[in-house]
C-alpha cells in the first residue's frame, strides 16, 4: 500500500499548520494573510507531491515554500507602498511591520510563534465563542466544517465567528507576542479558560443528544500538553493539563454502552485510563513543585487526583476533598464550587451537613437556572430519606438542563422515587 | 484516536550494544519537535530480549523460556503511544520516527516501525 497524497498532506498540515501560520503571522503581520500565504504553499503541495513523492521532511518544505511567498508579498507591498503616498506615510511611520524580514527569521523560535497565536487567538478582545473557533481552527488545525459539527452550529456561523476574530485583531492592531509583565497574567488566564472551555464542551455536552463528545476532549487534552510543552514554568499550565487528563481519563466510563451518562459514584474504575492517570498526576505534581500557592485549575486537578487514586467511593479521602473545595470556594468565590463543596462535605460528614450548605445557596438565590443545584439537593434528600422533597428536585433539575440525556437520567430517578 | 508505534529492534541492538548517543539525541530531538504539536503521550525503550523471558501456554501448561530470542526482526526495541485525529496523521508521526533512524545510521538501516490503533475510545460519532 502506498500512502493516500492527500491524506497525507491534510495530516502534515494539521501537525505544521500552527507553526507554519504562526510564522508567517510574525513576517506579514496579519492572521488572514498568514493563513492565505499559509494555504498557498499547502496548494503547491497539492500539486507537486502526488507527482514527485512527499519529501523526507514535509513540514520544511512546506515552511520553505510559505516563506518564499511571504517575502514576495512583503516585496509587492513594499513596492506597492512606495508608488502611494499615503501608504508610504504609514510605511515610514513603523517600519518595523513591513521590513522585509531576513530569510532565517522565520526558522527561530518556532514554539514562540505558536504560543504568539495562541495568545492572539484567546485575545481578550474577542467573545468566548470566536476566541474557542479561532483557537480551533488556527492551533486545533481544525476546517470550518469540522469545528461546526463538534459544537452543533452551521458552518456559516462558525465561518462568520473566524472572519470576524480575525478582523477584530486586525483592527485593534493586537500585537504579535507573548504577553510579558503585568499583563501576562490574565492573558495566560485567559488561554486557559478557552482550552479549558473546548475541553468541558465535549465532557459535559450543554447542548444536543450526545452526553459526552470525545474529540472535544481529546483536543483540549492535546492543546494542554501544547501549552505545557511552550509554558513549562507556568504552574497553572500544568494544572490545567492535569485536571483534563484526570477528567478525561473517565471518559469511557463516563457513558454506558447505549450512551446514557454514568456518574462518578457508578462508574466501573477499572474503565478508567491508566495512562491519562499517569500523566494527569505527573501533571499534577509538577504544578505542586512549581508552586506552593496552587491556582483554580490545580485545585480542582487535586481534587480530581483524590478520585483517581482511590479504589472505591468509600475509599475516596474526602476530607481532602472538602480542603481543597474550601480553598477553591475562597478562591473563586463562585457558587458552582459552593455546590460542590457540599457535596463533598455530604460524603465526608453525611448528608445532613451537605444539605446545610445546599439549604444557604438555595436562600442566597444564586444558581437559580442551575440544573445541578435541585439535582444535588435531591440527592441528599433522597440519602436522607425525604422521597417526595427528593423527586421534586429532581424534576426541577429536568427541566433546567438543556442535555437530552441529563435529562432522561434525572427523570428516571425522579419516576424511582415516585413508585418507591 | 490512540496509536502506539512499536519499532522493531535492529541486531546491533539485540547483540547488547546500547543505541548511539547520536540516535538518543536524534529520538530526544524529535520529542522536543513534537511537543508543541501535543501528539506524543508516552515513549520508552526496551532492554534486549537477552533480559526479558516468554511465558508460552499449550495443552493448559506455561512453559518460561529465558532470553534472548533469535527473531531480531520481530522483537520490540522501542515504543510510543500518540494522539492523533487519523490514521494518516499517525503514519506521519511514525514516518518521523523511522526517518530520524535513517538521518542518524544512515541508507544502511533497515528497521520496521508497527503502527497500531489503541482499542479505547468509546464507540461514538466524530
Amino acid at each position: 500500500m502506498t500512502l493516500d497524497p492527500q491524506a497525507t498532506i491534510d495530516a502534515i498540515w494539521r501537525i505544521e499548520s500552527p507553526k507554519i501560520v504562526g510564522g508567517l503571522t510574525r513576517l506579514v503581520r496579519d492572521i488572514g494573510t498568514a493563513e492565505d500565504l499559509a494555504h498557498d504553499a499547502l496548494v503547491a503541495a497539492l500539486q507537486q507531491w502526488p507527482r514527485d513523492g512527499v519529501p523526507s521532511n514535509p513540514g520544511a518544505w512546506l515552511m520553505a515554500t510559505a516563506k518564499h511567498r511571504a517575502i514576495d508579498h512583503l516585496r509587492r507591498q513594499a513596492l506597492h507602498a512606495r508608488k502611494t503616498p499615503a501608504m508610504a506615510a504609514e510605511w515610514t511611520e513603523s517600519p518595523s511591520s513591513h521590513t522585509a524580514p531576513d530569510a532565517t527569521d522565520l526558522d527561530d523560535d518556532v514554539g514562540d510563534d505558536v504560543l504568539r497565536l495562541i495568545f492572539a487567538a484567546c485575545h481578550p478582545i474577542l467573545p468566548p465563542e470566536q476566541r474557542v473557533a479561532l483557537t480551533l481552527r488556527l492551533i486545533g488545525g481544525l476546517t470550518t466544517a469540522e469545528i461546526a459539527r463538534a459544537f452543533l452550529c452551521a458552518e456559516p456561523t462558525v465561518a462568520q465567528r473566524i472572519v470576524r476574530a480575525k478582523r477584530a485583531i486586525a483592527n485593534a492592531r493586537v500585537p504579535f507576542e507573548v504577553p510579558r509583565g503585568q499583563d501576562r497574567r490574565a492573558r495566560l488566564a485567559a488561554v486557559l479558560d478557552v482550552v479549558y472551555l473546548i475541553f468541558n464542551e465535549g465532557y459535559t455536552a450543554t447542548s444536543g443528544d450526545t452526553w459526552t463528545r470525545t474529540p472535544l476532549c481529546e483536543e483540549g487534552m492535546r492543546l494542554g500538553r501544547v501549552l505545557a510543552s511552550l509554558l513549562p514554568e507556568e504552574p497553572e499550565v500544568h494544572g490545567l493539563s492535569a485536571l483534563m487528563q484526570l477528567h478525561g481519563s473517565r471518559l469511557r466510563a463516563r457513558r454506558s454502552s447505549s450512551g446514557e451518562p454514568v456518574l462518578l459514584d457508578a462508574q466501573e474504575r477499572s474503565r478508567w485510563d491508566r495512562v491519562l492517570i499517569r500523566r494527569g498526576l505527573a501533571a499534577l505534581d509538577r504544578a505542586e513543585r512549581l508552586s506552593t500557592t496552587p491556582g483554580a485549575y490545580a485545585l480542582q486537578a487535586g481534587i480530581a487526583a483524590c478520585h483517581a487514586r482511590a479504589r472505591g467511593l468509600e475509599e475516596t479521602d474526602w476530607p481532602r476533598i472538602v480542603d481543597l473545595y474550601t480553598a477553591l470556594a475562597y478562591l473563586t468565590g463562585s457558587p458552582v464550587v459552593e455546590l460542590n463543596r457540599a457535596v463533598a462535605v455530604g460524603m465526608a460528614s453525611g448528608p445532613a451537613a451537605g444539605l446545610a450548605i445546599v439549604d444557604a445557596l438555595v436562600t442566597s438565590a444564586a444558581l437559580t437556572t442551575y440544573h445541578y443545584l435541585p439535582s444535588v439537593r435531591g440527592h441528599l434528600l433522597e440519602q436522607l430519606g425525604r422521597a417526595a422533597e427528593a423527586r421534586v428536585e429532581f424534576q426541577r433539575a429536568a427541566a433546567l438542563t438543556k442535555n437530552a440525556q441529563e435529562r432522561a437520567v434525572l427523570l428516571a430517578r425522579a419516576e424511582r422515587l415516585g413508585s418507591a | 484516536m490512540r496509536f502506539m508505534m512499536l519499532v522493531k529492534a535492529d541486531a546491533n541492538y539485540e547483540a547488547g550494544h546500547p543505541p548511539s548517543p547520536a540516535l538518543m539525541a536524534a529520538i530526544g530531538q524529535l520529542a522536543q519537535e513534537l511537543g508543541p504539536t501535543g501528539a506524543l503521550l508516552e515513549m520508552g525503550g526496551l532492554l534486549p530480549s537477552a533480559m526479558g523471558a516468554r511465558i508460552n501456554a499449550a495443552k493448559g501448561q506455561l512453559v518460561v523460556t529465558d532470553g534472548p530470542f533469535a527473531e531480531a526482526k520481530e522483537l520490540i526495541g522501542g515504543y510510543a503511544i500518540m494522539q492523533a485525529a487519523t490514521k494518516a496523521e499517525a503514519l506521519e508521526l511514525g514516518r518521523r520516527f523511522l526517518q530520524v533512524h535513517i538521518d542518524v545510521m544512515g541508507p544502511g538501516y533497515e528497521g520496521q516501525l508497527e503502527i497500531r490503533q489503541l482499542a479505547d475510545v468509546p464507540p461514538e460519532t466524530r
